[in-house]
């Protein structure tokens, strides 16, 4: 995903201009009432009125929501769609919390990876979303329908997609089948992997091929011991990478040849012929998402339901998937993708599914391990 | 000439301006990060009111102290390579003729202009294996086999000098080109060689403005954070990078507010004790 300082800067920039924007289209829309309202047409006013703020992440993601899956709401539904480039990270869910706290909701909609909504959950952040209004719900995989503890929907999955093994084909010409190969001793000053335990999940990569799977981190003993255990790769890694075109680089030229990336943007650098590869080791590759939430603070509740029970659509998953790269929230059955296309995108293999609770409960103690454990 | 000391409202008016931009822009936002460096976390993003320690309790552990340790010395090293490259360079400048000096000072200042992140890639790549420097030593016969010179402590400590060369020499500039030229003649009257006048005639007479441009160059090299991770190794991350984690990444504001005071209070100590140093040795 785009979530790099560049993409970054980008998506402020793009909010900027989207705010001025938004500005203009007020006073335009002011001016059309007073025309309106002397011709005296409020049916074509009202269809005009109805928008909704939707916030996706800037760069690559909102750029292609923008051009292949918001017009197509717009056209079903008459509802017009602002999207705004939210900052990745939690810069946006912190936005967000002040912004609701004063009333005000930036977007009504949003874009939410996994631990912003457990954090968003806390301050019950997001508006509980009506099942009843939201006719696709069935066809979701269970795993993508974000809940409150007491069984409220928080969000609805938007987006899924993997970070798998991916290596350079000129420096291995045999794929890698399993996370353990990060492990041997012949990848010496080879690796490149994220920098963060949060958006690594190198832990839960650990626990599911050395300890038998994530539950293994239910316990501070079984963490403890999944940090051992990945000590031990330390000697392998060259880059431990918080900026993505830093790796994507290297991994094309060879300098990197092998770590954990994006599969779809590692898809995009093999059309344009570069010689990397994305593997879903036997472990399965992680699988990461994020949600559709609605800010307490909206007044658009009607619209949202509307938008987000149409992003739920088999139909509307399967055209992201196309058009985006990313994996289906709904069950593969369900949609008309086609073995090459589901193929580009996801895996039938079983993932690895972040421990969010645990990320989230234990954050400033596994953050501290962690850069401890890379640092010293 | 001597000044009068301003009276009055009409003559003070002058200060009120800087005054007034220095408190906005300086002393609240300063006062900011101190206030919410005792603030007390909560884990999931956000902070509130209150007066608690806990934020520096943390702090104060062998592992933050190394980095602490680490960030200084790289910080140190900066400045001091900067002004060894810097001082003869700038001397020599200052000696040339007009248009050589006026080229070089512009493509010194070009370097200014050119981001961060821009420098960090661009020295990545010039001293990987599969595209960098070491290729053109293996096509003269110099070596072997390519090979990659990041990351680690020599690419940061380069990356960096990079950087804070041009503030260096900008500094040193105007000094050095006002220099009184009769002290090195009256020096080479008396017998010295060049390289002695400009070691023991020139150096001490700029005294201030190498110690002055050490200064700057170490406070410039302690706030960097994307050099020391586009072209280091996690053990030459500076603090600057831990704080950027906890405040961009972990959403933990107090912590990093309470690391960003303590860098801050570390580099006056430093400062004031190199100016008071240089005092002592003036008197």
């Amino acid at each position: 995903m785009p979530k790099t300082v560049a993409a970054r800067q980008k998506g402020t920039k793009e909010m900027t201009k989207i705010t001025d924007l938004s500005i203009s289209r007020r006073a335009l829309l002011a001016a059309g009432a007073t025309g309106a309202a002397v011709l005296a047409m409020p049916n074509v006013l009202r269809a005009q009125d109805r928008s909704l703020k939707v916030g996706a992440y800037g760069g690559y993601f909102k750029d292609s929501f923008d051009k292949n899956v918001f017009p197509e709401f717009t056209t079903a539904t008459g509802i017009a769609v602002e999207s705004v480039a939210e900052p990745t990270g939690e810069a946006w869910l912190v936005q967000l919390q002040q912004a609701a706290n004063a009333g005000q909701a930036p977007a009504d909609v949003s874009m939410i990876s996994q631990t912003s909504m457990l954090k968003g959950q806390a301050t019950e952040l997001w508006a509980p979303l009506d099942a009843a209004k939201i006719k696709n719900l069935d066809a979701l995989i269970p795993a993508f329908v974000n809940k409150y503890p007491d069984g409220r929907i928080a969000g609805i999955g938007a987006v899924a997609w993997y970070v798998t093994l991916v290596s350079n084909t000129d420096v291995y010409k045999e794929a890698p089948t399993s996370w353990a190969y990060l492990w041997d001793a012949s990848n010496a000053d080879k690796l490149g992997l994220m920098a963060l335990v949060s958006n690594s999940f190198l832990l839960e990569v650990t626990a599911k091929t050395f300890f038998g799977g994530t539950n293994a981190l239910d316990t501070e003993e079984g963490i403890l011991k999944a940090f051992v255990k990945l000590a031990e790769l330390k000697g392998n890694v060259r880059l431990w990478y918080r900026d993505e075109a830093q790796f994507e680089q290297a991994l094309k030229s060879g300098e990197i040849p092998m770590g954990q990336y994006y599969h779809d943007v590692t898809g995009l650098a093999i059309a344009d012929g570069f010689p990397v590869r994305s593997t879903f080791p036997k472990e399965g590759g992680i699988l990461d998402s994020g949600c559709w939430a609605l800010s307490k603070a909206s007044k658009k509740v009607e619209e949202a339901h509307l938008f987000i029970d149409f992003m739920s659509q088999p139909s509307i998953q399967a055209l992201v998937t196309r058009k985006v790269g990313t994996a289906p929230t709904v069950k593969r059955s369900l949609t008309d993708l086609t073995d090459a296309e589901f193929a580009a995108a996801s895996s039938e293999i079983d993932p690895i599914i972040p421990r969010y609770d645990m990320q989230v409960e234990k954050a400033d103690w596994l953050n501290e391990k962690w850069t401890e454990l890379i640092v010293g | 000439m001597r000044r009068e000391p301003a009276r009055g409202l009409v003559q003070h008016l002058p200060v009120i301006f800087p005054g007034l931009m220095l408190t906005v822009f300086f002393i609240v936002p300063f006062g900011t990060m101190v206030a919410v460096s005792f603030f007390r976390r909560q884990q999931g993003g956000f902070y509130v009111p209150d007066f608690v320690l806990a934020n520096y309790a943390r702090f104060l552990t062998p592992f933050f102290g190394n980095v602490l340790v680490f960030s200084l010395y790289l910080a140190i090293a900066v400045a001091v390579v900067s002004l060894i490259i810097a001082v003869p360079f700038t001397y020599l400048i200052a000696r040339s003729r007009r248009v050589t000096q006026v080229i070089w000072l512009v493509a010194l200042l070009s370097i200014l202009s050119l981001s961060e992140v821009i420098i960090g890639f661009a020295w990545s790549t010039l001293l990987s294996r599969t595209a960098g420097i070491t290729n053109l030593l293996v096509r003269v016969g110099l070596m072997d086999a390519p090979k990659a010179l990041v990351p680690g402590f020599g690419a940061v400590l380069t990356g960096m000098v990079y950087q804070a060369m041009p503030y260096a020499v900008l500094v040193l500039y105007p000094s050095m080109v006002r220099l009184d030229p009769t002290l090195t003649e009256a020096a080479r009257t008396l017998g010295a060689s060049p390289l002695k006048a400009f070691f023991t005639v020139v150096l001490p007479a700029l005294r201030t403005t190498l110690i002055a441009t050490l200064i700057m160059a170490f406070i410039f090299a302690l706030g960097s954070y994307l050099l020391p991770q586009i072209l280091g190794r996690p053990s030459h991350w500076t603090l600057s990078v831990l704080i950027t984690d906890q405040a961009l990444y972990q959403s933990n504001m107090p912590f990093a507010a309470a690391m960003a005071v303590f860098l801050v209070l570390v580099s006056l100590a430093l400062v004031s004790l190199t100016m008071f140093a240089s005092k002592k040795l003036e008197a």
